[in-house]
C-alpha cells in the first residue's frame, strides 16, 4: 500500500517488520525520529524488542555488538559525530563478521559544528569492513533495509550493513512510500538463524587476539568477505525485485547512460537533481548521463568501468572530502578507471547540507566538458581572495 | 585433576608465574559455573589467556574493545532475555578499563539496572602495556608514568573509591574481595551472581611483575593489604556495608617494604612524612570501615 510518510517513520516501520530482538540507540540529529517512532512501538507492544536506552553511541554499537554474538538480530541507528565515536567499535563489529544493520542519516562532521547533510560520516568508515548502501529516495531507503539483513546474516557473508540516506533531504521529507505487509517481509526476511553465538551449550572464544603470524589471513578472510559480498547483493536485491517489483540487483543505476558524453557520477538524494537536471539538458541536446553507486562498499568496479568505459568525461560528485587528496567516490572510479584514457574531474560539492539546484548539476557538466574539475564546487569568493 | 575437578579456567595460558589475575579467574568460574558467559576486556587477562588459536575458556566467552565490556555485557544481558535464556553474564576487566577508559559505559550500564555481574581485578595499574598508573593506583606507588624521583614520591594521588560510586548507582550488590581469601572471594562471586541486577566485585589482585616482588609471594602480600588496612575486604547490600573483615592491624609498613613500587620511600634513606601520609590512608579505612579487633589484655 502506498503511503505518504516522513523518511524516518518508513524506515523505523521497515526495522520493525524487520524484527530485531534488541535495539540500542542515542539520540542524534537527525537520527531522533527513528529512534523515538521505534520507542513507540515497543512501549505500544508492536514490537516486540529490547529497546536499551544507551548512555552513548560507543556503548548503542557495543550493546549491539554483544546482543549479535549472543545470537539475536540486532539494530541501531546513527550519524555524523555518533558514528565518529563508534569508529572502534565499527572495525570491531566487521571483525568479529557479526552482521548487525545500522541506519545511518548522513550528516556532516565537525568542526564547525553542523547538523546538515553531507556523506562525510559513512565515507570515513569506508575502511572498517561494513557494508554501505546509499538509498536515492525514501521508498530506496526503506527497501535497503530488508536487504541488507538479508545480505549482512547470509552464512557467505556475516558482515555488518549501513544503509545511508541522506539527513532532512531524505529523513524529514514526507514521500509516498510503498510499504511491505509483515507477512511479505517474513517471506523475504527469514528468522535469524547464527553461525555461531554465546551459547553455554556449546562455548566458544570470540575475539581472540592475533600474533604477526595469523593477523594478515584473518584481515584476508574479512576482505574476501566483503568483496564476495557482491553476488549475495545481486541475489538478494534481484529476488526482491521478483517478489515485490523493485529490483536491487545491480550495485548501480544507469540513467540515460546508453549514448551519454558526459557522465555524472553521485550518491543518495542528489541523484534525483542529476536525474532533472539530465532530462532538461538532453532536451537541449546536451547527451548527459548518471551513474549512481547504490553499493559503496563492496565497491563495484567492474559496473562502473563497464558503464563509463565509452564516455568523453566523468563528473563525480562527491558530498565528502578525503583533506587532502580528493573526494572518495572520485577516488574508487579513477581506480576503475585506470589505463582507459577517460578524464575522472571531481566536484566536492553539497558539504554541511548545502542545496544542490539542477543549475548546479548543469554547470558541473559545462566544467567537465571543459576540462575544468578537481575543484570545490561554488566557493563563497571571499575564500577564494 | 579429572572430572569435576577439571577447571573452567584451564592452564597453560600464558600468565605470569604468580599472577593473581589467573588465580582470580579460575576461582571466579569455579564460583560461577558452567552456565556463564564472559566478555573480557581488553587488558593482561584477555591477552594472556587467548593467543589464537588457544583459549584458557572453557565458558563461552567474548573479548571486543578496552572499553565496552560493560556495554557489550548489556547488549548479551537484554539478548539472553528476548531468547528466554538463563546463562548468567560476568564482564570482566582490570583496574585500567574499570575506573579508567570504560567508566562511561560501566556507569550507563549499572545505571539501566542490567542483570550481569562487572568483576575489576585490581592490580593498581595498566600492566598489560609496563605498569603505567591508572586511577587505582595507590598514593605514591612509582609507575613508569609516576615514577619517584628527586621531585617526585611516585603517584600524587590517591586511589578511585569505584566501589562507593557503583553502590551509589543504586547497586544491589557491591563487594571488595582478595586472592589471599578464596573462600571469601568464591562467596561474593556467587552472592553477586545470585543477586538480581548489576553487582560489581573488585578483586585485589597483586602483580609481581608491576609491584616488583618474588612471584611465591603474591598471596603474603595480598594478606599484607589486608593485615594493614590498605585494602579492606567488604560487601555493601543496597547502598550499606553489611560485612566487614576485621583485623589486627600491622603497620603499613611491613606492607610497602616488601614491593619494588615503594622501595623510593626505605632508599636511599628512609621518608618517615611520606610513610605516616600512607598510615594515615590505613587509619581512616579502619575507622570508616571499622576493621579494628582490639585484643583483650
Amino acid at each position: 500500500m502506498m503511503e505518504i510518510m516522513e523518511g524516518s517513520h518508513a524506515v523505523a516501520n521497515a526495522v520493525r517488520m524487520c524484527r530485531p530482538q534488541v535495539i540500542a540507540a542515542y539520540p542524534i540529529t537527525p537520527q531522533t525520529h527513528i529512534v523515538e517512532a521505534l520507542a513507540e512501538m515497543v512501549a505500544d507492544c508492536r514490537l516486540d524488542a529490547e529497546y536499551i536506552t544507551v548512555e552513548s553511541e560507543f556503548s548503542a554499537l557495543s550493546a549491539c555488538l554483544g546482543a549479535s554474538a549472543a545470537g539475536s538480530r540486532v539494530y541501531s541507528a546513527t550519524t555524523s559525530q555518533g558514528l565518529a565515536l563508534m569508529f572502534e567499535v565499527c572495525f570491531n563489529t566487521a571483525g568479529l563478521r557479526l552482521p548487525v544493520v545500522m541506519s545511518i542519516v548522513n550528516r556532516a562532521l565537525g568542526a564547525p559544528l553542523s547538523i546538515w547533510n553531507d556523506q562525510q560520516d559513512s565515507i570515513a568508515l569506508r575502511d572498517s569492513g561494513w557494508l554501505q548502501f546509499y538509498a536515492e529516495d525514501n521508498q530506496e531507503a526503506t527497501d535497503l533495509h530488508y536487504v541488507a539483513y538479508r545480505v549482512a546474516e547470509d552464512r557467505r557473508v556475516l558482515l555488518p550493513a549501513f544503509v545511508c540516506f541522506d539527513g532532512y533531504i531524505l529523513s524529514h521529507t514526507y514521500e509516498p512510500v510503498e510499504m511491505l505487509t509483515e507477512e511479505q517481509v517474513d517471506r523475504y526476511l527469514p528468522k535469524y538463524r547464527p553461525v555461531h553465538r554465546l551459547d553455554s551449550a556449546d562455548p566458544i572464544s570470540i575475539g581472540l587476539f592475533a600474533s604477526p603470524d595469523y593477523y594478515t589471513e584473518f584481515r584476508y578472510q574479512i576482505d574476501q568477505a566483503v568483496k564476495g559480498s557482491m553476488q549475495v547483493i545481486r541475489e538478494a536485491g534481484r529476488q526482491f525485485g521478483e517478489m515485490f517489483g523493485r529490483d536491487y540487483a545491480s550495485p548501480v543505476e544507469e540513467y540515460r547512460m546508453d549514448d551519454a558524453d558526459c557522465a555524472i557520477v553521485a550518491m543518495g538524494s542528489i541523484c534525483g537533481t542529476a536525474k532533472d537536471a539530465i532530462d532538461e539538458m538532453r532536451k537541449e541536446g546536451r547527451k548527459a548521463g548518471l551513474l549512481r553507486i547504490r553499493t559503496f562498499r563492496p565497491f563495484p568496479a567492474e559496473e562502473v568501468r563497464k558503464a563509463l568505459s565509452g564516455v568523453s568525461s566523468v563528473a563525480v560528485l562527491d558530498k565528502n572530502i578525503s583533506l587532502g587528496s580528493k573526494g572518495a567516490v572520485a577516488l574508487e572510479v579513477r581506480d576503475a578507471l585506470y589505463g582507459s584514457g577517460v578524464p575522472v574531474l571531481d566536484y566536492i560539492i553539497a558539504l554541511g547540507g548545502r542545496d544542490v539546484a539542477k543549475k548546479d548539476i548543469k554547470s558541473v557538466v559545462d566544467m567537465a566538458a571543459a576540462g575544468k574539475g578537481d575543484l570545490f564546487y561554488g566557493l563563497r569568493e571571499e575564500v577564494l581572495r | 585433576m579429572t572430572g569435576e575437578q577439571c577447571s573452567l579456567f584451564e592452564s597453560g595460558h600464558r600468565a605470569c608465574g604468580g599472577c593473581a589475575a589467573a588465580l582470580a579467574a579460575r576461582t571466579i568460574l569455579d564460583a560461577a559455573g558452567r552456565d556463564t558467559i564472559v566478555v573480557s576486556a581488553t587488558g593482561c587477562m584477555e591477552v594472556f589467556s587467548t593467543p589464537y588459536p588457544e583459549t584458557a575458556w572453557n565458558v563461552p566467552w567474548i573479548h571486543s574493545l578496552f572499553e565496552n565490556n560493560s556495554a557489550v555485557a548489556s547488549g548479551i544481558s537484554a539478548a539472553l532475555k528476548k531468547q528466554g535464556r538463563k546463562e548468567k553474564v560476568i564482564a570482566i576487566g582490570g583496574d585500567g578499563a574499570s575506573f579508567d577508559i570504560g567508566m562511561l559505559c560501566l556507569s550507563g550500564a549499572f545505571e539501566r539496572g542490567h542483570d550481569f555481574v562487572y568483576i575489576c581485578y585490581d592490580n593498581e595499574a595498566y600492566m598489560n602495556t609496563g605498569i603505567q598508573r591508572s586511577g587505582a593506583t595507590p598514593y605514591d606507588a612509582s609507575t613508569t608514568t609516576s615514577p619517584a624521583g628527586k621531585c617526585s614520591t611516585g603517584n600524587p594521588r590517591p586511589k578511585k573509591d569505584l566501589p562507593a560510586i557503583l553502590a551509589a548507582h543504586g547497586a544491589p550488590y557491591v563487594a571488595t574481595a582478595t586472592v589471599a581469601y578464596l573462600p571469601d572471594l568464591k562467596k561474593k562471586i556467587r552472592k553477586a551472581l545470585d543477586t538480581e541486577g548489576p553487582c560489581y566485585v573488585q578483586v585485589h589482585a597483586p602483580c609481581c611483575t608491576g609491584w616488583g616482588f618474588e612471584s611465591e609471594k603474591t598471596i603474603a602480600i595480598a594478606r599484607l593489604a589486608v593485615e594493614t588496612g590498605l585494602f579492606v575486604s567488604y560487601e555493601m547490600e543496597n547502598g550499606q556495608v553489611t560485612r566487614v573483615k576485621k583485623v589486627v592491624r600491622k603497620p603499613v609498613e611491613e606492607y610497602l617494604k616488601e614491593q619494588r613500587r615503594f622501595r623510593h620511600l626505605f632508599r636511599p634513606q628512609r621518608n618517615d612524612a611520606e610513610i605516616a601520609k600512607i598510615q594515615a590512608i590505613a587509619d581512616r579505612n579502619a575507622e570508616k570501615f571499622a576493621i579494628d579487633i582490639v585484643l583483650k589484655k
